[in-house]
């Protein structure tokens, strides 16, 4: 398992290679990277905050619950903090297992819990001001499946 | 009386005006704690205006309101997370 918090950028397909070569023999690797998406097309900067400390432990617990309820070889989450620019990759999870179901529900599993159980937080900057973005029901509503 | 650490994120450290502070205080829970808190000052009275919009973590682990103090070392509030 292996979890990073960072401000840096990462290459998503350089993590996937490497991942990929690590875990030799798994059979299935299912990865999801998120970007920074401008809807408004006005958007400066998202400026995530995070809680150092907790957000590392959070991550872990959550990896390892999806290590308890899949059959997964190996298990990598990057998840950035700072100013990020449009387009500009946030974070990513990628699952490898001995077949595809288990990597794709871990991955799934692991996505829908960080977004609202990983102390992260986003502000928006815009042309028309800055604005946290709001938490929504529906990614709670998401837990409830798992 | 208790030494505690608390710290505010996003928001809700925005309207307290701080990220972190020691506190003392003889509050047995987390609810007690934001009462006084509350009675400060404005500024946190806004802050913890709306507990259902805020969640909190002691010694970094996501728990709620009601949570006992014995023992604690860090309290944290915050809005709802947006990870991911």
């Amino acid at each position: 398992m292996e979890i990073r918090v960072q401000s840096e950028t990462f290459l998503p397909g350089e993590e996937l290679d490497a991942f990929t070569a690590r875990v030799d023999g798994a059979g299935a690797v299912v990865s999801f990277t998120g970007i920074v998406r401008d809807d408004s097309g006005a958007l400066a900067e998202m400026v995530i905050e995070h809680y150092p400390g907790m957000t590392e432990r959070a991550l872990e617990k959550i990896a390892a619950e999806a290590c308890e309820r899949w059959s997964l070889a190996d298990v990598l989450v990057i998840h950035r903090f700072g100013p990020l620019a449009p387009n500009e990759q946030i974070m990513m999870v990628a699952t490898a297992s001995r077949h595809r179901k288990d990597a794709f529900d871990a991955a799934e599993f692991l996505m829908d819990y960080l977004k609202s159980r990983a102390p992260f937080w986003k502000k928006e900057r815009s042309r028309n001001g800055e604005s946290w973005v709001a938490a929504k029901d529906s990614d709670e509503d998401a837990l409830t499946r798992w | 009386m208790r030494v505690i650490d608390v710290l505010y994120f996003a928001w809700v450290r925005e309207r307290v005006g701080l990220p972190k502070e020691r506190v003392e205080t003889e509050a047995e829970t987390v609810a007690q704690l934001v009462e006084e808190l509350r009675g400060r000052e404005e500024r946190y009275a806004l802050a913890f205006s709306d507990l259902s919009a805020l969640r909190v973590a002691v010694d970094q682990e996501l728990t709620d309101f009601d949570a006992p103090l014995a023992g604690a070392r860090e309290v944290a509030f915050f809005p709802p997370m947006t990870g991911g």
